[in-house]
């Protein structure tokens, strides 16, 4: 819902700062996770990422999270899927080129990453191309996976 | 300027130490002159010879003649097919690579196919979505974005790899480029961009249209305190604005186009709007030209392509200099002294 995508933008700090500690206890049961099976994991762990995330940003489930480098707010929702930046035809008014209702996602993610410290900097990370298999997975299992070098 | 190596129309230059590419538009940057590129729109015909006409309304003013990808999302000559057509006689075209039609593999393919016809200078850029031209009904691709297709084509150029890591024989040898539209919003994250897309490989930038002067200077300031200046080739996108009506539309319907209120009462009080347009285009040029980090103009003058000769004679920045064209350096029959 847009409406709560431009509130989490609002509340970047302190959602990042909880998504931060959800992060890291959730990297904390890697063990456990290891001992289900992230394959057995994937389609529930995938299931409630898609309604949490979904709710908050309005998540597409690209598979490839990169919310902490955006402001908390998601590049996907870009009708471009832009995932380095603004393009060249954002609104005088800030709002986007092709849904001239809808705000520009990066121009939410630069106020978003105002909040967030480093987030500006962290914005400036080059994103590369992202990996059309992933659309649909789990990217916080595979957050897990790549902190604890676990393959899925 | 004329190069000694100067080889016959449609064979490559030879590539000078630290240059990337056999371009003679790489040469004029690296020769810090003030650059000038037109950009051609490509004919909706298959005729050959379409590309021909609008590519000789630019001789001898033009370093660089960029063909444009689909552009405002309107369908026409492919640009590839139009850069080839130009480099077969000589022309140093810019092929503009849009991400809006084509996925990664259609891209990296042409962008060999290109270095193989003698392109040397690629531009990347996002592309102005489907809904802007006369296909809105058409799929949007956007694969990639501009920064991860620079990332592509300068692995391909550099490190001699597809972006899967397959291994090709023969580096594509281009200069790269890219797009920046200092004027949308958001104003002070457009120099961070910028940042971004340099380090993603660009090394020359083609602005969208400026009708702003303070609005470009203070992008120009962040772009110095960036530590940016001549890291790559910064040339600022101008044209001639046919009239006040005319402007106004395209401020409506140009994606990302900024033009001050001012700039349309100015050509609205003149008695000959498109002279008005013209001089106004004449003064832009001589302001952005004194700019620190300014390299050049790029002149988009679009149904209006025969002025840009006028525009730039008058503004003086080639300052006597020639920019190669295919009859540039032939002597007509005429003029050659009877033996």
């Amino acid at each position: 819902m847009y409406r709560v995508r431009q509130w989490s933008v609002r509340h970047a700090r302190g959602l990042n700062r909880i998504y931060g500690w959800l992060e890291s206890a959730f990297v904390g049961l890697a063990p456990l996770w290891r001992a289900i099976g992230h394959r057995r994991l994937e389609r529930p762990v995938a299931a409630v990422e898609r309604t949490v995330k979904g709710i908050l940003f309005d998540c597409r489930m690209c598979g490839q999270c990169v919310l902490s480098s955006t402001g908390m707010s998601c590049p996907m929702n870009c009708p471009k899927q832009l995932r380095n930046g603004p393009c060249g035809g954002v609104r005088e008014n800030g709002h986007c080129e092709v849904i001239p209702t809808m705000k520009c996602v990066w121009v939410l993610a630069y106020e978003g990453s105002q909040r967030i410290p480093g987030g500006v900097e962290a914005m400036r990370d080059t994103q590369t191309a992202v990996d059309q298999r992933l659309q649909g997975s789990s990217s916080w299992l595979r957050v897990v996976r790549e902190k604890t070098g676990v393959q899925a | 300027m004329k190069f000694e190596d100067e080889p016959v129309p449609g064979y490559p230059l030879p590539i000078l130490p630290g240059h990337v590419s056999p371009g003679r538009f790489e040469r004029v940057l690296r020769a810090s002159g003030f650059a000038v590129t037109a950009e051609l729109a490509p004919p909706d015909s298959a005729d050959p010879d379409e590309v021909y006409r609008r590519a000789r309304v630019f001789d001898g003013y033009a370093d660089a003649i960029n063909a444009t990808d689909g552009s405002g999302a309107n369908c026409h000559m492919s640009s590839l097919s139009v850069c080839a057509l130009l480099t077969h006689v000589g022309y140093a075209p810019v092929m503009q690579i849009s991400c809006r039609d084509r996925n990664r593999i259609a891209i990296q393919g042409d962008i060999l196919g290109s270095a193989a016809m003698g392109v040397c200078n690629i531009l990347c850029i996002t592309g102005d979505g489907v809904q802007a031209g006369d296909h809105p009904q058409a799929r949007p691709v956007f694969d990639l974005d501009s920064v991860s297709l620079l990332e592509i084509a300068r692995t391909l150029r550099d490190e001699h790899r597809f972006q899967s890591g397959r291994r090709i024989s023969m580096a594509p040898r281009v200069l790269l480029g890219a797009a920046a539209n200092p004027f949308a919003a958001p104003l002070d994250w457009r120099p961070l961009r910028l940042a971004k897309k340099i380090a993603a490989g660009a090394q020359f930038i083609q602005t969208q249209y400026c009708f702003d002067i303070p609005r470009l200077k203070l992008f120009m300031t962040a772009v110095e305190d960036l530590g940016l200046i001549d890291k790559a080739y910064l040339l600022v996108g101008v044209g001639p604005l046919r009239s006040a009506k005319a402007a106004e539309w395209m401020r409506a319907h140009v994606p990302g186009l900024h033009i001050p209120d001012s700039v349309i009462a100015r050509l609205a009080g003149a008695q000959d709007q498109a002279r008005e347009g013209r001089n106004l285009c004449v003064e832009l040029i001589q302001e952005i030209r004194a700019i620190r980090g300014v390299h050049g103009v790029h002149v988009m003058a679009y149904r209006q392509e025969e002025s840009v000769a006028e525009v730039i004679d008058r503004s003086q920045v080639l300052a006597g200099r020639v920019p190669w064209y295919p009859a540039r350096d032939t002597v007509p029959l005429r003029d050659k002294a009877l033996p």
